[in-house]
C-alpha cells in the first residue's frame, strides 16, 4: 500500500475547490465554473491513468479500457469497483457505483431535478441550490473519467446521473 | 484499550478513513495549475490558496477537536506542539517538529520534512514567487482562529524553492478572550 492521507483531506479540498469556483471566482457564471472543475478533474484523471497503466500492455479495445476504469482505476480511488457496467455496444457505457463515496456526505433532494447533467449542455442547470451544488461536485469525477480515458487514447464525453441516489451512474459516450 | 484523554496522532490516523495520497496530491496540483491559468498573477494564486486553506481550517478544527480529544492547551507552546504532532499526523499522515521559539513564546516555526502535497511536484521558472503549499498556512490560521488565536503564518523555507525543509513561521498576534453567548449574571 502506498502513501495515504485522511479522507477528510480529500473531502475538504474538493468541497473548497467547488465552492471557490462556484461562489467566488465565477459566482455568476455557473457554466464557466463547471468547465473549470471538470478541467481540474480531467487533469487528475489523465495523470492517474498514466501512473496506473505504466506497466500494462495497451488495451485491445474500448471495452477493455472501460473495464480497467471500472476495476483497477476505481479501486485505487475508492477502494471498491464500479458495481454495474452496461453498454449499448455502440459506444455508450454506463458505469454505476451503487454508493458513490463523494456523494455520501452531501444531502441531495432527488425530487428537485432529474439529476442528469451533461458537460456539453449546461443550459438546463437546476434552480435548486442544493441540486446545483451536487451537480457541480459531479463535474470533478466526470472530468476524472474523461481524463483517464483520454490518456488511454479514447476521446469521450462523460455525464453523471443521480436519479437513483445514493447510486451514481456515469455515462460515457465515446466519440467516433 | 485506548486510555481516556488525548490520543496520539498515530492512533487517530490509523483509525480514520484514509485514501490514496496520489489522488490528494494530484488533485491539489491540478487545482494550483488551474488557478495559475485562471488568475494569472502568482500573487493572487498565493492569496486564493491561503483563503481556501483558511476556509478549510475553520471547518477542520471541529473534526480535529472531536477526534483528538485534546483538552485546552495551556499556552501557545503546547498549541504549536499539538498542531505539529497531532494535527499534521491525523490528516496528512506526517509529523512536523516545532523549533525556533522566540523569547516570549509567541512565535515559532513548524518544520515539515515530508510533505505529501509536493510529491511529484516541480515548479517551472514561470512560477517564481508561488507559495505552492500556501493552503497549509491558511489551514493553520483558520483552525487557530476558531480557538480564539489570531495568528500570522508565513513561509520561511520551501523545498520547492531549493530549501532543505518546509518551515512555517507561526506568530501569535492576539489571543481573543472567549465570548459566551450570555453573561454570567443574567
Amino acid at each position: 500500500m502506498g502513501r495515504e492521507v485522511s479522507e477528510s483531506c480529500v473531502d475538504s479540498l474538493l468541497t473548497e475547490m467547488v465552492s471557490s469556483y462556484c461562489d467566488r471566482f465565477y459566482a455568476n457564471k455557473p457554466e464557466l465554473a463547471a468547465r473549470r472543475i471538470e478541467a481540474i478533474g480531467f487533469q487528475v484523471g489523465h495523470q492517474l491513468s498514466e501512473r496506473y497503466t505504466m506497466e500494462r500492455p495497451r488495451f485491445s479495445d474500448h471495452l477493455e479500457a472501460i473495464k480497467f476504469i471500472c476495476k483497477d482505476f476505481w479501486s485505487e480511488l475508492f477502494k471498491k469497483q464500479i458495481d454495474n457496467l452496461k453498454t449499448n455496444h455502440r459506444g455508450t457505457f454506463v458505469l454505476q457505483d451503487n454508493r458513490f463515496r463523494w456523494l455520501a456526505r452531501m444531502s441531495v433532494d432527488p425530487s428537485s431535478e432529474g439529476g442528469d447533467l451533461s458537460q456539453d449542455n449546461s443550459a438546463g442547470a437546476p434552480e435548486n441550490k442544493a441540486a446545483q451544488a451536487t451537480s457541480m461536485h459531479l463535474y470533478f469525477p466526470c472530468g476524472i473519467i474523461r481524463g483517464a480515458l483520454s490518456n488511454l487514447g479514447i476521446p469521450c464525453a462523460v455525464s453523471a446521473d443521480i436519479s437513483n441516489l445514493p447510486a451514481c451512474s456515469f455515462v460515457v459516450r465515446i466519440k467516433a | 484499550m485506548a486510555p481516556v484523554g488525548p490520543r496520539t496522532g498515530d492512533a487517530i490516523f490509523s483509525n480514520v478513513e484514509r485514501v490514496n495520497a496520489e489522488l490528494f496530491t494530484l488533485t491539489y496540483g491540478a487545482i494550483v495549475r488551474q488557478l495559475l491559468t485562471d488568475l494569472e498573477e502568482v500573487e493572487e494564486v498565493n492569496k486564493q490558496l491561503d483563503q481556501m486553506g483558511y476556509n478549510i481550517g475553520i471547518r477542520l478544527i471541529d473534526e480535529f477537536l472531536a477526534k483528538s480529544n485534546v483538552s485546552r492547551c495551556i499556552d501557545f507552546k503546547e498549541t504549536a506542539e499539538t498542531i505539529a504532532k497531532v494535527g499534521f499526523k491525523m490528516f496528512l499522515g506526517v509529523t512536523a517538529s516545532v523549533t525556533n521559539w522566540d523569547a516570549d513564546g509567541t512565535c515559532c516555526s513548524i518544520v515539515l520534512e515530508d510533505n505529501p502535497l509536493v510529491d511529484f511536484v516541480e515548479l517551472p521558472d514561470t512560477c517564481q514567487g508561488l507559495y505552492y503549499c500556501n493552503i497549509l498556512s491558511g489551514v493553520i490560521r483558520g483552525a487557530l482562529e476558531m480557538v480564539s488565536m489570531k495568528t500570522e503564518v508565513t513561509w520561511v523555507r520551501d523545498m520547492l524553492r531549493g530549501d532543505d525543509a518546509f518551515e512555517l513561521q507561526v506568530k501569535l498576534l492576539k489571543q481573543v478572550p472567549e465570548e459566551y453567548p450570555y453573561k454570567d449574571d443574567e
